[in-house]
């Protein structure tokens, strides 16, 4: 380079304007920006969960006691298609993963399996004689999944919405799992037990003759039957009918309040379809008792006093919380999957901004301190190379702040971390200048050949580099991805402003003022 | 002004000399470090772990008692719990073992240390990491460091000859291993933190490593008439100064989060400050001694000038 391009030194200096434009608004607190510097264009840069406080959920759905369910479901199917096309069967059961059942003679084997891939083309059926199994493939067992995630994500969101979470993020991860952000909330506990119902309510018959006081938990039940525990107190059975009369999915809303004795309980609400059925079904039964069974338990078990149509009210021994939290998890629908929490991180406000400001203090020490090594270390050029490494970390907040990364304790780390190796580049050039001086070159050729050389080594390491980096972000969990993110970012400024704009620097210095013999 | 000259020009030192006590120095520190795994093994953290840990400030400074503390907490049969200070005087760490039985055991034993300690002590951090996540996040760990070792060694291949990218890889190996080394043997928490450290004390020592390895290449085609041992030497030498001053700016960086970055990130710093030792080290005296064995060719006999700029050539 024989002269100082001017439309090259502008572009510099608009990228560095850029810089300054976007990485603004970090320095200000919120209220100043909007005050008065609401013009910028950029966002402040995200902070992660570990230095603004609050939680983060993992959550598993417990897909085996879906695929469970849905083989019951498809067993009743088997069950009436095998009606419906008169074919007799014998022994139709669920055992551990498979509807299993046998055929009567004189049935046809290809009958009953065109019968029953009617049902779903994608179910597995082994025939063992006269013996068939129906499972379900990996196709069926994905599409089961996904459907299942979805509706999740959504009743997940809408419970956590309810409670009035700030900016809450949610999001599937992988198959059959989701990760649950929640900012500035540093006690999830309560977001923890209202994911951890699936707040299936159902309405069942209670046996008329067999009272709970006639039954213990090794009592046998009569066909069509099954002992249920109270919710409250687990020595206390019931003996319901498995027959649902109906369920949570009817419910149109739910709302706390007091009963008569002023205790309190929850109110409800059906819809037309749920309440045409409710009525139907109290108005033959009054004077029978009818279980209220959430997620398994019974909560209640009132006697039908008179015929109810599309409202009621559920009475338990609940207190005031409690029925806040019932009535929210039946508004918003009941989870498809129970859930399981496999991971659950929680930082208090206090943690997090001393966190901060213990990253602020070591950026700006670090800082200071490697630009005083670089200052004595080399003079005026050394000065240049400060100007480049606070470019540098202009440029490493401003694209923080424009790709909306979040920013980790990890992360702030990194950036410090890229101050001590951002340098690099820097030495690799000066130090390389100095040899080429040294070996009895002019002054100027020294800088060309120092620049010129010392650009494939910076290249190939930092290259390198990125590729540690990119392992971290693909390994990466939360924190460390912000890190592996600030490095990646680091490495691509530091070049540019290493060579760049140093070497600019370093030109216009040696032509104005004539330098003819290295200073370092 | 008189300016900082932490390596004198022109240094002519016999680096190459040392190579077989580096190399009895190395094989002494990975022998002992798979002596301490196999006797302490490595101070799993609940991110590999499992298990339960909550950070702890007290409300009175003055009265925060540790013995007091654990007392509290043991009274809870909680299994494995540790405790013990953190960063200041007034905070703490507890470590509870996964307790058994499924999730609702781990969270219902959250509710029971803060309940039992909300009076005098406030909550700063809780975690729970169940023993699944744990699992994978060991086995992601390990491929995240083989994949950087791997993608490492093919680019060095690819730019170099196969001689300089097994160099690179076993000096960046002999790193790696003595880095979790030194976790084993001084018991530190090994962490996801560690595992980011670990990455990154891999990539500071293959920068040092490519940019000796750069200046051997440049050498080898320009000092054809000299053996290797003379051009090994030579190359670690021009590149001396360059080493020690950008392993300073990075301690000076990585000592500064040490002492002022909190609690939360001394280990990390602590790792990556033994990270760029044993990094510089190993560069000079595994990376470039590795050399010495192989037989590396120095092109054609014709001067070979495509990597010197035109207006040096035919000097």
């Amino acid at each position: 380079m024989k002269s100082l391009s001017k439309i090259r030194i502008i572009l510099i200096l608009f990228s560095v304007f850029l810089g300054l434009l976007y990485a603004a608004p970090n320095f200000f607190s919120s209220s100043v920006q909007n005050n008065s510097f609401n013009f910028l264009p950029g966002k402040k840069i995200n902070l992660g969960l570990d230095l603004k406080g609050g939680s983060y959920l993992l959550l598993k759905a417990n897909m085996n006691v879906v695929f469970a369910e849905k083989l019951e479901s498809l067993t009743s199917d088997i069950r009436s298609t095998l009606r419906k096309a008169k074919i007799g069967y014998k022994k139709l059961s669920v055992k551990e993963d498979y509807v299993s059942f046998e055929m009567r003679t004189g049935s046809s084997v290809e009958q009953i399996k065109s019968a029953i891939l009617k049902l779903d083309k994608n179910l597995i059926i082994e025939i063992n004689t006269n013996n068939f199994q129906i499972k379900f493939s990996d196709a069926n067992k994905q599409k089961i999944t996904k459907t299942t995630m979805a509706q999740a994500i959504e009743i997940v969101r809408r419970r956590i919405d309810e409670t009035g979470t700030n900016e809450p993020s949610i999001q599937q991860q992988g198959i059959d799992r989701i990760i649950v952000q929640l900012p500035g909330l540093d006690d999830p506990s309560r977001i923890k037990k209202l994911l951890g119902k699936t707040a299936k309510l159902n309405f069942q018959l209670v046996h008329p003759t067999i009272l709970s006081e006639d039954i213990n938990k090794d009592s046998k039940s009569p066909p069509g039957y099954v002992v249920l525990e109270e919710d409250k107190n687990s020595d206390r059975l019931y003996m319901v009918n498995k027959r649902i009369m109906v369920s949570g999915e009817m419910l149109k809303d739910a709302s706390p309040t007091f009963d008569r004795n002023n205790s309190p309980s929850v109110s409800f609400q059906l819809s037309p379809l749920g309440g045409k059925k409710f009525g139907r079904v109290t108005g033959k039964h009054v004077g029978r008792a009818f279980a209220i069974v959430l997620d398994g338990k019974v909560v209640s078990a009132p006697v039908i006093q008179t015929q109810i149509f599309s409202s009621g009210q559920i009475t338990g021994a609940f207190s005031v919380q409690e029925t806040n939290d019932l009535a929210l998890v039946l508004r918003s629908g009941a989870l498809p999957a129970p859930m399981i929490i496999l991971e659950e991180r929680s930082v208090g406000p206090g943690l997090g901004s001393d966190s901060i400001s213990s990253g602020k203090i070591a950026s700006i020490i670090g800082l200071i301190a490697v630009m005083v090594f670089m200052l004595i270390t080399y003079g005026i050029f050394g000065v240049f190379a400060n100007i480049a490494l606070f470019c540098n970390i202009i440029f490493i907040i401003a694209l923080l702040s424009l790709i909306q990364a979040t920013l980790t304790l990890p992360g702030i780390a990194g950036i410090v971390l890229t101050m001590g190796m951002a340098v690099d580049a820097n030495v690799l050039i000066f130090e390389r200048i100095k040899e080429e001086f040294n070996s009895g070159r002019k002054f100027v050729d020294a800088i060309e050949a120092g620049f010129q050389r010392a650009i494939s080594t910076i290249i190939d390491a930092n290259l390198t580099t990125l590729f540690a980096a990119l392992a971290l972000f693909s390994f990466g969990s939360g924190p460390i991805k912000g890190f592996s993110v600030t490095l990646m970012i680091g490495i691509a400024t530091s070049m540019f402003t290493a060579i760049v704009i140093t070497k600019y620097l370093v030109l216009f210095y040696s032509k104005k003022k004539n330098i003819n013999n290295i200073l370092f | 002004m008189k300016l900082l000259r932490l390596i004198p020009n022109n240094t002519n030192f016999d680096f190459l000399r040392f190579k077989k006590i580096a190399f009895i120095f190395s094989t002494i520190i990975i022998i002992g470090t798979f002596i301490s795994l196999l006797i302490n093994n490595l101070n799993y953290g609940i991110d590999f772990k499992g298990g339960i840990l909550l950070e702890l400030r007290s409300n009175t400074s003055n009265t925060a008692n540790i013995d007091d503390l654990r007392k509290k907490v043991s009274s809870l049969n909680a299994g494995e719990v540790s405790i013990q200070n953190f960063g200041k005087e007034s905070d703490f760490l507890v470590r509870i073992q996964k307790q058994d039985g499924d999730q609702k055991q781990q969270i219902a034993m959250i509710e029971k240390v803060k309940s039992l300690t909300s009076k005098d002590y406030t909550v700063r951090r809780s975690e729970f990491v169940g023993p699944v996540v744990g699992d994978e996040l060991k086995t992601a760990g390990m491929l995240a460091v083989s994949l950087a070792l791997l993608s490492i060694m093919v680019y060095i291949w690819f730019r170099f000859e196969w001689q300089f990218s097994i160099a690179a890889i076993i000096a960046l190996t002999h790193d790696v291993l003595t880095t979790v080394g030194l976790f084993s043997i001084l018991q530190l928490e090994f962490n996801l933190a560690t595992i980011a450290a670990i990455l990154t004390t891999a990539g500071y020592s293959i920068n040092d490593t490519v940019v000796i390895f750069d200046r051997v290449r440049e050498n080898l085609r320009r000092y054809k008439s000299k053996d290797h041992y003379f051009i090994y030497n030579k190359s670690i030498n021009e590149t001396l100064s360059r080493t020690v001053i950008t392993s300073v700016t990075t301690l000076i960086a990585l000592f500064i989060i040490f002492f002022f970055g909190g609690a939360v990130l001394s280990d990390f710093a602590l790792a990556m400050i033994w990270g760029v030792l044993i990094g510089t080290f190993s560069s000079i005296f595994v990376a470039v001694s590795l050399l010495t064995f192989f037989k590396i060719n120095k092109g054609d006999k014709v001067d070979d000038q495509s990597n010197i700029p035109e207006y040096e050539r035919n000097n």
